[in-house]
């Protein structure tokens, strides 16, 4: 598999992020910001978490209008896959690639822990290492992570099956308890947890390894 | 000529910095304060003095970058 991680001025978790991809067997790229293009072949973009832009404006917002967002965009429309953690989600959704907004948190504090999550679809790429329903332990550290979209569009996320992590215990505020949430077809995935910060046992935890672990065996397989 | 943007959260959409604020100024004393929005402002100044044009110009910068049309709202001043 052949991985894209975009880096804007400060991301933070793009190392890390590319750390977890390329321990799972993927090929990695890291694309600037400014790069109109994004290198041939490629499989998955991971946007990865960090104050893009300083958050200025909004999280992410400044990011989504850069010459490389475009690039993603198109390559999702092609049907290219893509997975956002954390300042990567609010971008997918800046960037309108994912529904919803990621809102200051319910209780304004910046959380910075291992949360317990569940798997709420394992009917992806992304989350087909897992059994649907399991529970699964993975680092958080945001102040922006207040999901939220309207009640019809979280009807229609659930009707579609479409989110993919729900924290256990939800101490951001996000609707419906939502960690990460898929697109329509399925190929992108946004969440405020960091998989890649526990791919290692030097993490604490290895229950991300698995989310790249599908990725690699979806493109294995293709 | 100049345009105020005034950026607020939807009605509707939970504003717990307005929340933290009301309760703040609940402990200061400050009684009879029903509810508390806490938004931005944005002001820019734009070349030419074609008011309607400014107003579409402005409206299409909300749309595309100023406010996030899935939590905000916005109200442009033209002056």
């Amino acid at each position: 598999m052949k991985a894209a991680v975009i880096v804007f001025p400060g991301s933070n978790c793009d190392r890390d992020m590319a750390v977890g991809l390329w321990a799972s067997g993927a090929d990695v790229t890291m694309v600037w910001h400014k790069e109109a293009a994004l290198p041939t072949g490629v499989d998955l973009v991971a946007i990865p978490g960090g104050f893009s832009f300083g958050d200025y404006l909004r999280c992410g917002a400044i990011a989504a209008q850069s010459p490389v967002c475009k690039a993603v965009v198109a390559h999702v429309e092609r049907g290219g896959y893509a997975l956002g953690v954390c300042n990567g989600f609010q971008v997918l959704t800046e960037t309108q690639l994912l529904p919803g907004a990621l809102m200051r948190n319910a209780g304004l504090r910046f959380l910075c822990k291992t949360v317990t999550l569940k798997v709420a679809t394992a009917r992806s790429a992304f989350t087909q290492g897992y059994a649907a329903g399991a529970e699964i332990s993975i680092p958080i550290a945001h102040h922006d992570g207040n999901y939220f979209v309207d009640a019809e569009t979280l009807a229609a996320l659930r009707a579609e099956d479409r989110i993919a992590f729900a924290y256990m215990d939800n101490q951001n505020g996000s609707v419906g308890d939502i960690a990460g949430v898929l697109s329509a077809n399925r190929r992108v995935l946004g969440m405020m947890p960091h998989p890649e910060r526990a791919v290692d046992t030097g993490h604490g935890g290895t229950d991300g390894k698995r989310l790249f672990a599908g990725m690699i065996r979806q493109f294995a397989a293709a | 000529m100049k345009a105020r943007v005034q950026v607020m959260l939807k009605s509707g959409v939970l504003d717990p910095q307005g929340e933290a604020v009301k309760r703040v100024l609940g402990t200061l004393g400050f009684d009879g304060v029903r509810g508390v929005r806490q938004g931005k402002v944005i002001e820019l100044d734009l070349d030419g003095d074609d008011r309607a044009k400014a107003e579409k110009d402005v409206t299409a910068m909300c749309e595309k970058l100023l406010a996030n049309r899935v939590i905000e709202s916005y109200n442009i001043e033209i002056a």
